[in-house]
């Protein structure tokens, strides 16, 4: 025995300068990753929105018939699956590969292949929920699908499968993506730039990945039961075995609590960027934020059984959880206040991103207000799976989540793009935004406390819900035409927008010291850091500042990761599993036989050929 | 994920900490699988003891039997570090051998984890109606309904599948994503062990890659203490709770 040649895999040789497709195939660089995260979660946010606007259409008028009770069901699971999973958390996650590297002083992630993995691994995940509408079958039970609606029993066909699958994959990415910023935001911090000088973008992302990394495996548990039960007729709800169908509960709910964390922080993270930025002034208690955000991210896991008050937990449980729950609000409203201290004194501009950030504090306030009302117990049996709590986590999800991402994309822009955005247009775009998301959510509150249930495909007119339902659907049309303006403003300004320099805002951090768009490589010279906001005092003089860029003329001596077939290829492998999973073990085989290919010639391959 | 997670890369660069790259994505993945464990763990306890039907584990499970392939998984990773060792002193070839040692002791542990589920799955019950002895509640059960008048002995397969009871199916979801687990590590440490023939594979100075599969291989071990302890000896030992 002595030596063993390795064979190569001729077919898919390593691309060298790849272009066009190819190129976005191929790509590994986090600021492209970046933006095809961006772009899909967006088209995923419109899919999204086009369910939603049809259940609105549906609940303009009582005993309305335009969508018929089954495709409801769908409707509204596909709705809560496609705003959490395919639009909020990778709107999120395009932020983290576009800006945490630029944040931190990095030339790209610590893993750029698994970050390009983790994007093809998301893509397929959505292809299997959205595809799941074309094969007649679409999940049906809610977007907690909770036992026993999901048993085969109850719900035969293939809705519910495609729901687990693809949940499964998307796990996958998230985990992947997960372990990739965590590694990143730990190890390759610019010279200096200790935790607490992280910007607070970084720190909320950080926080972000370490819930992802410790909720998605109990989902993970929790889909991989739920689909032996469906598929291998196994007992782990089913009640006729003894089984408790209530574990799924508290299974989803372990996961799922952490989960609005996961969706919140990075809009959090977000907004402490904006404020300090268009209002000249550093954060007000910068370590009084991060330590909110981690105290945030523990108490999220002890606050689980909020959402079960009504199913009979007893006294104990929903006394204990209604203090936890009481208590996350502290924490949360520390950080308001610190916001409004920015603000305090600041020389404000109104600018489009700073609007955004404002009416976040406004709206997600009011929604955590009502989720203080419902967090107590004895109240929230009055609430339970009314419209009230619709109202509220729509004002946390959209009016806090989605009005983060949004600014975030405004405030990006130029950074992205290389283009200005056209303000007036964004002003106006914001207004409508605002105004159509109040008019849409703040009524459910009051048909929510008059008893209108959740869920329910229509009412009778006698239920006197008619007059505020279409007020509703009349605030969801605004929000139709605000979007509307949004694109047409991004597409623009994107393809002739005035050139934007590299620091537009006059901001704080480093990813503002680099030209817009960023260069391949991101920092000529890797910066060093003494400061938070060190950009900022680098500008005002402050701390030493950076060699001048375009000196070094070494440009060509820095090594950038090679773009490579492989994270694809094993990503497809995953999507015919998943498929295989759904309808045919021998399909899943070959997938699976793939995906072993892709990782073993990905093991292989070297981050770098040498040339 | 597992497969993701032990992506190729020279970690070469420096890092803030100093620490390479992968090792630490391989603790955070650790991690993260403490979680995956965890809440199978849990759903096994939860449903611990509140199957309707037999076999429990009583009536299954041979502790001398799992004793021994635990006793060999520990051994396992023994050798483990015994080849990660060997490798940092430069010695190939007892690194080979005590790869090898290793696969074949991770092999055996699944070899004894199959024979098992295939013992269980053929469970078979014998009761002698005039001196039953002692019985467990499950063949009591079996003894009251099936032993009348004139009956001299019972006897009938009564395997334990995922789907018989809750006790079989959280018992062989979790033993099984276990040794699923263990399989990974198997191909994982085969795959180091040929490549150790390519030249230039495997090298002292290229120790990283041994390292993160005896992370994992180790990590595996210390699963399979718990599940030791908390399936096996707290189902078969009074006193413990139910």
């Amino acid at each position: 025995m002595t030596t063993l040649h390795i064979p190569t895999i001729p077919m898919i040789k390593r691309p060298v300068h790849p272009t066009g497709i190819w190129y976005w195939l191929t790509t590994v660089d986090h600021k492209k990753i970046g933006i095809l995260y961006g772009v899909t979660a967006f088209i995923n946010f419109i899919i999204g929105g086009i369910e939603a606007i049809l259940i609105r259409v549906q609940l303009a008028a009582s005993n309305a018939d335009i969508i018929t009770p089954e495709v409801y069901n769908q409707l509204f699971t596909m709705h809560g699956t496609t705003m959490i999973f395919l639009a909020i958390m990778p709107l999120g996650a395009a932020f983290f590969n576009f800006v945490i590297p630029l944040q931190i002083g990095a030339r790209d992630v610590a893993f750029p292949r698994l970050n390009a993995f983790s994007y093809w691994v998301f893509l397929a995940g959505t292809l299997i929920l959205h595809i799941s509408w074309l094969l007649g079958e679409a999940p049906n039970a809610g977007w907690f699908s909770y036992a026993p609606l999901t048993s085969l029993a109850y719900n035969p066909g293939h809705g519910i499968d495609f729901w687990i699958v693809g949940l499964q994959v998307l796990g996958i990415a998230s985990l992947a993506a997960a372990f990739n910023f965590i590694v990143t935001i730990i190890n390759m911090r610019a010279p200096g730039m200790t935790l607490m000088k992280m910007p607070l973008f970084t720190w909320m992302t950080f926080i972000t990945a370490i819930l992802l990394v410790l909720a998605f495996p109990v989902i993970t548990v929790a889909l991989i039961e739920l689909m032996f039960d469906r598929s291998f007729g196994t007992n782990f709800f089913f009640a006729p075995a003894g089984a408790n169908p209530v574990l799924w509960q508290h299974l989803f709910w372990v996961f799922g609590h952490p989960e609005v964390y996961i969706l919140i922080l990075p809009a959090m993270g977000i907004i402490s960027e904006i404020l300090p930025t268009f209002s000249k002034k550093p954060l007000f208690g910068y370590s009084t934020v991060v330590l909110a955000g981690v105290i945030i991210a523990f108490m999220g896991w002890l606050v689980w059984s909020h959402h079960m008050f009504t199913v009979g937990l007893g006294p104990i449980p929903n006394s204990v959880f209604t203090i936890t729950t009481m208590a996350i609000a502290i924490p949360t409203g520390i950080k308001i206040f610190n916001w409004l201290g920015t603000l305090w004194k600041g020389s404000i501009t109104f600018s489009t991103p700073m609007l955004y950030a404002l009416g976040f504090i406004v709206t997600f306030t009011i929604g955590g207000i009502s989720g203080v009302m419902h967090a107590m117990s004895s109240s929230d049996f009055q609430q339970q799976d009314t419209y009230f709590v619709v109202a509220h986590f729509h004002y946390v999800l959209f009016g806090g989540a989605i009005m983060g991402l949004f600014g975030g994309i405004y405030y990006w822009f130029p950074k992205f793009s290389g283009r200005m955005f056209n303000e007036t247009s964004g002003k106006i775009q914001f207004w409508l935004f605002f105004l159509g998301q109040n008019i849409t959510f703040f009524p459910m509150h009051f048909v929510g406390m008059d008893g209108m249930p959740r869920r329910i495909y229509t009412y009778s007119n006698e239920m006197g819900w008619d007059s505020l339902n279409a007020l509703q659907t009349a605030g969801s049309m605004l929000l139709v035409i605000s979007v509307l303006v949004f694109l047409h403003n991004m597409v623009k300004s994107w393809r002739s927008g005035e050139k934007a320099p590299g620091d537009p805002w006059d901001a704080r951090t480093l990813e503002w010291s680099i030209e817009s768009p960023p260069p391949e490589y991101n920092f000529e010279e890797i910066p060093k850091v003494h400061v938070v906001d060190e950009w900022w005092a680098q500008k005002r003089g402050l701390v030493a500042g950076q060699v001048p860029s375009g000196g070094s003329g070494e440009k060509s001596d820095i090594h950038l990761p090679q773009p490579s077939f492989l994270p694809l290829v094993t990503s497809i492998g995953i999507l015919i599993a998943g498929y295989g999973l759904v309808y045919s073990y021998v399909v899943a085989a070959v997938g699976l036989s793939i995906m072993m290919v892709g990782v073993a010639a990905w093991s292989l391959e070297p981050v770098n050929d040498p040339d | 994920m597992t497969q993701a997670a032990v992506s190729n890369h020279n970690g070469d660069h420096q890092t803030t900490t100093g620490l390479n790259h992968r090792k630490l994505l391989m603790w955070v993945f650790l991690g993260s699988d403490c979680m995956f464990f965890a809440t199978l763990i849990a759903t096994y306890l939860v449903y611990k003891g509140k199957s309707l039907t037999g076999p429990m584990p009583i009536d299954v499970f041979s502790i001398p039997v799992t004793t021994v392939s635990t006793f060999v998984l520990l051994m396992s990773s023994m050798s483990m570090v015994l080849a990660y060792s060997a490798l940092r002193k430069g010695s190939l070839k007892g690194y080979r051998t005590w790869m090898l040692s290793t696969i074949i002791l991770g092999s055996t542990f699944l070899g004894f984890q199959t024979f098992e589920f295939y013992e269980f799955a053929n469970h078979h019950v014998h009761i002698d109606c005039v001196h039953p002895g002692e019985l467990t509640d499950f063949e009591q059960g079996l003894f009251d309904k099936n032993c009348t008048e004139g009956v001299e002995e019972y006897e009938a397969q009564h395997g334990l599948t995922p789907k018989t009871n809750l006790f079989g199916t959280t018992f062989f979801v979790l033993t099984g994503l276990h040794g699923t687990h263990v399989t990974i590590g198997v191909i994982w440490l085969l795959a180091l062990f040929f490549y150790s023939f390519k030249k230039g594979g495997v090298t002292p100075e290229r120790d990283l890659d041994t390292d993160l599969a005896a992370l994992y291989w180790h990590f595996v071990d210390i699963v399979w203490i718990v599940i030791f302890a908390v399936v096996y000896l707290f189902g078969v030992f009074e006193g413990f709770p139910s």
